[in-house]
């Protein structure tokens, strides 16, 4: 239902002719469209226009890249900005103090606090070897502390035993004195759901911090939520000092726009994420990946990004000539690998894009990784020159030879070969399909399938 | 947004609406009320209050601006404008103000209650159950969601608390099977209602759905109008997600309603005007809190003047 901003972009700038810098009727005319698809993905109306307003200023007298349309110019800018204003790199969990370390999980209603709390206590326990103990103190949700036990005995990590009718603040203290006695590393503080603006319990809250000055004080909120998270984000973060967001749900199909509201309006850093209903579905955020999403392009932008830092087009325009001539050779399908590899490799290139999980999984089935591409490129190094340029001369003695060379063996040597020429006869097919045909017959030498729409090779 | 022909439907009403009673209203106010012109401004602050209650960009640009049409230029005060135009929006979602009605013929009339986790499944059908009981009815809860941990353990609770029997099962079982055991023993024991809980579960997880496309085939095995009610909870607080979720949820579950949870917040879920139309789903009912009590009728006039923000 929502256009992506690509597209939307797209109509806007077919109007304009290419310039040299984008001018303030450019930027503003594509930046009406921007702020649109922010708010389709839920951005804050306040945090919308701070935005606008800053990228405004960088966007403007910015010179178009030469392999980039204005579009897609002004689309990398506000991109580059969303991520920045996402935060850059991810802050990890921080465990600096004498244990146990009290970490309080905190925030409205169904927003994913019990499970979040067992999953980084998994997340704490398995990868960085903590002795983690939970609590929980939601003594209001029927049936909640219970939750957090079965889940406890899933992640086998230990919670502490419940005490009927005990007040949040009493089991806070009673969990910390545990985890002293007991020599816990890590303390994880449950807590009930509740509203922002529900001032008896925003108070109790306020309480469990007093009583344990937890180290860290997450927020966590769903990747759903609309226009209120900036209000909800103030609110708690104003009450109880919040160090940090995490953002669950991000396996549903929510643009996640609330992830910008409250990082902006807090200042917080969105620490982690959760991705699933299993325990172990926790991941580091990556605000790159957030920022596609939020504008409704998958990675787009990053791939026009890299393409324009790795491809040049003279570099394209030769190897556009030379297969047009059938005379693509070894060495062209050498530099192709060198591409691929600049770019993150096929994985990296492959996951920027929206809707292409099941090439990615076809791929991992053939293999298709950064390792074999820098054995290819070994191969092919490992070769004299009228080899690289007349393959067919490469009988069994020379792939002998060959294979020793690059520390590989004759079969994947043959490989090799056999790709290549597949990959000839290939060209000369899509060659007479034009131009157009070939970028979208596939990589050379992968045999078809996945180069990506909208690859900048002209 | 919807389609083009959905929104005529909508705005087509609204602008219906507007000139109808926009003379009777410039009349009215002009006269007593030395208000300023509504011009542009007044007009982007409007828009700007819808979008910031969830209404969307399109939706909110496209009221707005209708408002305009007919207003424009016309004396009007800030206030008189909100007011104004929380009436037009309560007109709208007049239609869909629907109560939830049991059938007391069927024995048991069965209510399924689908959505996304924490949306409140669980608690509003404790409440629910809290009404039904309160009707003098005999209620019974199943409780679907044996995935969730303890999830079993809080229905149980909700059945004490109102004094429904609860139909249950080891957790892990199949939530299917469960189902069936729970529409028979509900129509042996002669039950009014069976309102029966299912797992949270994220629309776009096409395993998940086709789960609760079996859960729904089970019952239909038993009998082939129910589930008379399917609800779907909505979380207020959520913003435009919530298109998605009707859109998609209701083509696994004959959703006959929407139960709007958590407006005791400040969140005003104004992503409802939208859906309202383009769905023309019932809301039957809005959770204002945690309590048993806290499950009240959608009042289409209360909502529209709090997406106004404006207090009663
Ligand atoms: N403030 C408020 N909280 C609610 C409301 N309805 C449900 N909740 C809370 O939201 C959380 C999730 O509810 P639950 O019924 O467990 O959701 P489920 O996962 O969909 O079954 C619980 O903490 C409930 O107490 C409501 O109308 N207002
Ligand atoms: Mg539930």
């Amino acid at each position: 239902m929502f256009e992506n901003l690509t597209t939307r972009l797209g109509a806007v700038f077919d109007k304009l002719t290419r310039r040299g810098a984008l001018s303030e009727g450019d930027v503003d005319t594509a930046l009406r469209e921007v702020r649109v698809a922010l708010l389709e993905a839920d951005v804050a109306l306040p945090v919308v226009k701070d935005f606008l307003a800053s990228v405004r200023d960088k966007a403007v007298g910015q010179d178009v890249l030469k392999s980039v349309t204005p579009g897609q110019m002004v689309i990398k800018v506000v991109h580059d900005h969303l991520v920045e204003m996402l935060g850059g790199a991810s802050v990890p969990i921080n465990l600096a103090a004498n244990p146990p370390v009290p970490i309080f999980m905190v925030g409205l209603q169904g927003s994913g606090k019990t499970t979040t709390t067992a999953k980084l206590g998994l997340w704490l326990s398995q990868r960085q070897k903590k002795k983690v103990l939970m609590a929980s103190l939601d003594v209001r949700r029927p049936a909640a502390q219970e939750q957090l036990a079965v889940l406890g005995v899933q992640a086998s990590v230990a919670t502490l035993s419940i005490v009927p009718g005990e007040p949040p603040v009493a089991i806070a203290k009673r969990a910390i004195q545990t985890g002293l006695l007991e020599a816990y590393d890590v303390v994880l503080l449950d807590s009930a759901g509740r509203l922002h603006i529900d001032d008896a319990m925003m108070a109790e809250a306020e309480a469990v911090h007093a009583a344990v000055q937890p180290i860290e004080t997450l927020l966590v909120a769903d990747a759903m939520t609309g226009q209120d998270a900036v209000n909800v984000a103030q609110s708690f973060h104003a009450r109880l000092r919040l160090t940090g967001i995490v953002l669950t749900r991000v396996d549903g199909d929510a643009r996640g726009g609330a992830a910008l509201s409250m990082r902006s309006v807090t200042g917080c850093p969105i620490k982690l994420i959760g991705s699933g209903e299993k325990l172990d579905a926790l991941e580091v955020f990556h605000p790159d990946r957030i920022a596609g999403r939020i504008l409704g392009m998958g990675d787009v932008v990053s791939l026009v990004e890299k393409a324009s830092e790795t491809i040049e087009e003279e570099d394209a325009k030769r190897l556009a000539a030379k297969i047009e001539k059938g005379q693509f050779d070894l060495d062209d399908m050498a530099k192709q690998f060198r591409q691929m590899r600049k770019m993150g490799g096929l994985e990296g290139l492959l996951g920027m894009l929206p809707g292409v999980a099941k090439v990615k999984k076809q791929l991992a089935q053939a293999n298709v990784d950064e390792n074999m591409l820098k054995r290819h490129e070994a191969i092919i190094s490992s070769m004299t020159k009228g080899e690289r340029k007349r393959p067919e001369i490469i009988k069994a003695s020379r792939r002998q030879r060959i294979a020793s060379g690059s520390g590989t063996s004759v079969q994947e040597v043959n490989r090799l070969l056999k790709q290549f020429f597949e990959t000839q006869k290939m060209m000369k097919r899509v060659t007479k399909l034009g131009q157009k045909g070939l970028m979208r017959a596939g990589l050379p030498g992968m045999g078809g399938g996945g180069r990506p729409p909208g690859f900048p090779m002209r | 947004m919807a389609s083009d022909g959905e929104k005529r439907g909508f705005f087509g009403r609204l602008k219906a609406g507007l000139s109808r009673s926009s003379s009777r209203l410039t009349q009215g106010i002009s006269g007593i009320f030395t208000g300023r012109k509504l011009d542009q401004a007044m007009l982007d602050e409007l828009e700007e209050l819808l979008i910031a209650a969830d209404l969307g960009p399109a939706t909110a640009a496209t009221v707005a601006k209708e408002f305009g049409r007919t207003r424009f230029g016309k004396d009007i005060g800030e206030t008189e404008v909100r007011e104004a135009l929380a009436e037009e929006i309560a007109k709208i979602l007049a239609p869909v103000a629907v109560p939830l009605s049991i059938d007391p013929a069927r024995k048991p009339h069965v209510v399924l209650v689908v959505g996304v986790n924490g949306t409140g499944k669980t608690t509003t059908i404790g409440k629910l159950a809290k009404q039904l009981r309160d009707e003098g009815r005999m209620v019974m809860l199943c409780a679907g969601d044996t995935f969730r941990a303890a999830a079993i353990e809080q229905l149980k609770i909700w059945g004490e608390r109102t004094g429904a029997a609860v139909i249950a099962r080891e957790p892990g079982s199949s939530a299917a099977g469960l189902v069936y055991d729970a529409m028979v023993e509900a129509k042996a024991k002669g039950a009014d209602v069976l309102v029966i809980d299912t797992a949270g579960r994220l629309h776009n997880k096409a395993d998940l759905m086709a789960e609760l496309d079996k859960v729904i085939r089970v019952i239909r095995k038993l009998d082939p109008e129910a589930p008379h009610s399917t609800l779907l909870t909505l979380d207020a607080t959520t913003g435009q997600n919530a298109h998605a979720q009707v859109e998609i949820f209701q083509k696994t579950a004959p959703i006959t309603g929407l139960i709007v949870t958590k407006l005791d917040g400040t969140a005003r879920g104004g992503v409802l005007v939208a859906l309202a139309d383009r769905f023309k789903m019932p809301v039957n009912a809005i959770g204002v809190g945690e309590g048993v009590d806290d499950l009240r009728p959608f009042d289409p006039k209360d909502f529209a003047r709090g997406l106004m923000g404006l207090e009663d």
